[in-house]
């Protein structure tokens, strides 16, 4: 019998990497403060004290080292999940993580398997400046060889996360601050949610339909969808439909989801939190481009991101940045009341 | 070198009063950033924008304030220094407005980074800060590179590089020390030392001898002293800084000193022992100061008067933030290069 609680994200994940780690022997973790701490935004909450710290283990100061020894000891059998505290920081590192751990599979003609799981936290809203509150996963999303997760809820944070864990390939885990369920923190209701206590997974390339409706599709991830239900929540008082459609993860990325809801609504909107300029935004307006003999759109296709600047700190000034629910549903209410492109 | 005439006492007295004064600007300056960022760290606007005056994670260098005044006191106003993202009390040390700091802490538009940087990204380029950091060893290299500008352009300016005892595990250190040794740039390392990498406890992760051995692995002489002690971290800097400015290429100090407060405004770290916090207590170094001074002769009501003095100083600053106008939102749109911004939107 399926026993489920309440949980928020964090405890969600750390639940997953747990029972990950009763299952499998070869299953360790590895990260700044990770330990004894339990991770700054509590990724990791409880696990010392359960496996101890040969499996559960601070780091240095030292990203290149950690994330590069997770490489190595995936190639040598383990499934090392290691902890990038903030994706920001992955300016350190980064020549690990997409010229070795993204490639060396490719490289050696398929002879070496790396089942590595890099999470890292993302996400702006609490006025943590320009280099701790970057999203950045369509960066990675970019570069060939990585899977990327990023989850909205925490049942889906803890069934991705298991998924990732015994997944063979590296996988890139983003979770939201804002979302987490901190105690320091305010979040969205919805993100915290029903976990069932036995381990279970959630495919990867399967996107949620977040919420139902007929005129209006958002395409959303991470904490943006909440952003997204609550915006759909204001519009349905105006008689606006608004589908929500939760991607769940980038890579792999479920193109027909997203190419049936706009076929069903004619209306597409691409709310994100990460940069604007050569991005998800710009990815999924792409795909949809690609089958205009097949979709029949209503309206142009709407993209809300981070424009072309960093996070500003001052509290104005990343409000206005960083799409909003108000900005979310505007953006939703001009495309209803919008003429079909015409061609200048 | 401890004075012993008279005369030589008093001067000695009124050398460390200074230094004591900018030790106490600093406590002054961290102590009302704390009070005023209470309970503002909210991701989804729960904490309304009246409420919350200082706003996001501040990383606050209370406890350290003999590093930063002891290295300063031997910087003109045309030295450079780089920081961490522990940065109020260099900044402050190196001559920057207190009232500009405060705004850029409240994100006001009068801030000295228009409040786009806020406490980890806080610098003033009008007096050679090149900035605060919030990538731990970031700031080593640009150290570098402000010294070897210094030296094409044949300037007699010198670079304070300010860092943590976590950033001698990254990259940088060494890339950055190697760097400044090959071309024998004019720099001051600054190994800031409080014994914290964020929560976790820097001698378990550190190998070998640490910060000055590793440097004297590079070829930098390196002095380690007792940071909280601001006399003998001013008369280090002052040998060093004299050996960089005499063509003696970079130097090294590794100062001793203890992270009293949380690694971040949100962090209780409840990860120690509160013993451990009370003995640091016990060499405070404003309290450490302040009895030395009366050792020296120096009267009580003027090391009273110092503290008054500063506190004044940042209550004002305070209250100059509090009446400043948060930036129009589209500000976010300014000061991006020439690449422009919004025009994506």
């Amino acid at each position: 019998m399926t026993t489920a609680r309440k949980l928020t994200m964090a405890q969600a994940i750390s639940e997953a990497i747990g029972q990950e780690m009763e299952r499998d022997p070869k299953v360790f973790a590895m990260g700044e403060d990770i330990a004894r701490y339990g991770g700054i935004f509590g990724a990791t909450g409880g696990l010392l004290e359960r496996f101890g710290k040969e499996r559960i283990m601070d780091t240095p100061i030292s990203e290149s080292a950690f994330i590069g020894a997770a490489t190595g000891a995936a190639a040598e059998g383990m499934r090392p999940i290691a902890e990038l505290m903030f994706v920001d920081f992955f300016g350190v590192c980064m020549d690990q993580i997409y010229n070795h751990l993204a490639k060396n599979t490719y490289m050696s003609g398929g002879k070496v398997r790396l089942p590595v799981v890099l999470m890292t936290a993302i996400g702006g809203g609490y006025n943590d400046a320009a280099q701790h509150s970057q999203c950045l996963y369509g960066l990675f999303a970019h570069v060939p060889g990585l899977k990327i997760v990023v989850p909205s809820n925490a049942y889906d944070a803890k069934g991705l996360m298991i998924q990732a864990i015994r997944d063979d390939n590296p996988v890139m885990y983003f979770f939201h601050k804002g979302i987490m369920g901190l105690p320091w923190m305010a979040y969205y209701e919805g993100s915290s949610n029903e976990v069932p206590q036995e381990a279970y997974t959630v495919p990867f390339g399967q996107a949620r339909i977040a919420r139902e409706g007929k005129d209006v599709t958002i395409v959303a991830l991470s904490q943006m969808v909440q952003k997204a239900l609550l915006a759909a929540a204001e519009l349905e008082k105006e008689g606006i439909g608004t589908e929500v459609v939760d991607l769940r993860t980038l890579v792999p990325l479920d193109v027909e989801a997203v190419v049936r809801s706009v076929k069903k609504t004619g209306r597409l909107l691409v709310a994100d939190e990460d940069y604007l300029n050569f991005g998800l935004t710009g990815e999924i307006a792409a795909l949809i481009a690609e089958r205009l003999d097949q979709i029949s759109l209503k309206s142009p296709i709407r993209r809300l991101g981070v424009p072309g600047v960093p996070i500003p700190y001052s509290r104005p000034l990343e409000q206005f940045i960083i799409p909003q629910v108000k900005s979310i549903a505007d953006a939703c209410r001009g495309m209803m009341r919008g003429k079909v492109a015409q061609p200048a | 070198m401890q004075a012993s005439t008279p005369a030589a006492n008093a001067s000695h007295g009124e050398h460390l009063l200074s230094l004591y004064r900018t030790m106490a600007r600093i406590r002054a300056f961290e102590n009302a950033a704390e009070e005023a960022s209470r309970g503002s760290v909210a991701a989804f606007g729960a904490t309304s924008d009246a409420a919350a005056l200082v706003r996001g994670p501040l990383h606050l260098s209370t406890g350290q304030e003999a590093v930063a005044a002891g290295v300063c006191a031997n910087l003109a106003r045309s030295d450079y220094l780089t920081s961490t993202h522990r940065g109020h009390g260099h900044t402050l040390a190196k001559g920057a407005d207190t009232t500009a700091m405060m705004c850029e802490l409240f994100g006001r538009a009068a801030g000295s980074n228009k409040g786009k940087g806020g406490s980890m990204h806080i610098a003033d380029f009008g007096v050679g800060m090149l900035g605060a950091n919030g990538v731990v060893a970031a700031g080593i290299p640009i150290a570098v590179g402000a010294a070897h500008s210094a030296k094409i352009r044949g300037s007699r300016a010198i670079v304070a590089c300010f860092f943590g005892d976590g950033a001698i595990n990254r990259g940088p250190f060494l890339e950055g020390l190697n760097w400044a040794k090959i071309f024998e740039l004019p720099v001051l390392f600054v190994c800031e030392d409080n014994r914290y990498s964020a929560t976790t406890a820097t001698d378990a992760m550190t190998a070998g001898e640490g910060a000055a051995a590793r440097a004297r692995g590079i070829g930098l002489p390196a002095e380690t002293v007792d940071g909280n002690d601001v006399l003998a971290v001013d008369a280090a800097a002052r040998e060093l800084v004299a050996r960089i400015r005499a063509g003696g290429g970079p130097q090294f100090l590794h100062a001793l000193t203890y992270r009293v407060k949380g690694h971040v405004s949100v962090d209780a770290a409840a990860y120690r022992d509160q013993g451990e916090v009370e003995q640091a207590l016990e060499s405070d170094p404003l309290k450490l100061a302040g009895q030395r001074l009366a050792a020296l002769g120096i009267a009580a009501g003027r090391i009273a008067a110092a503290d008054a003095e500063a506190r004044a100083e940042i209550e004002a600053a305070v209250a100059a933030a509090h009446a400043a106008r948060p930036p129009e939102p589209a500000e976010a749109y300014a000061d991006i290069q020439d690449t422009g911004a919004g025009q994506w939107r």
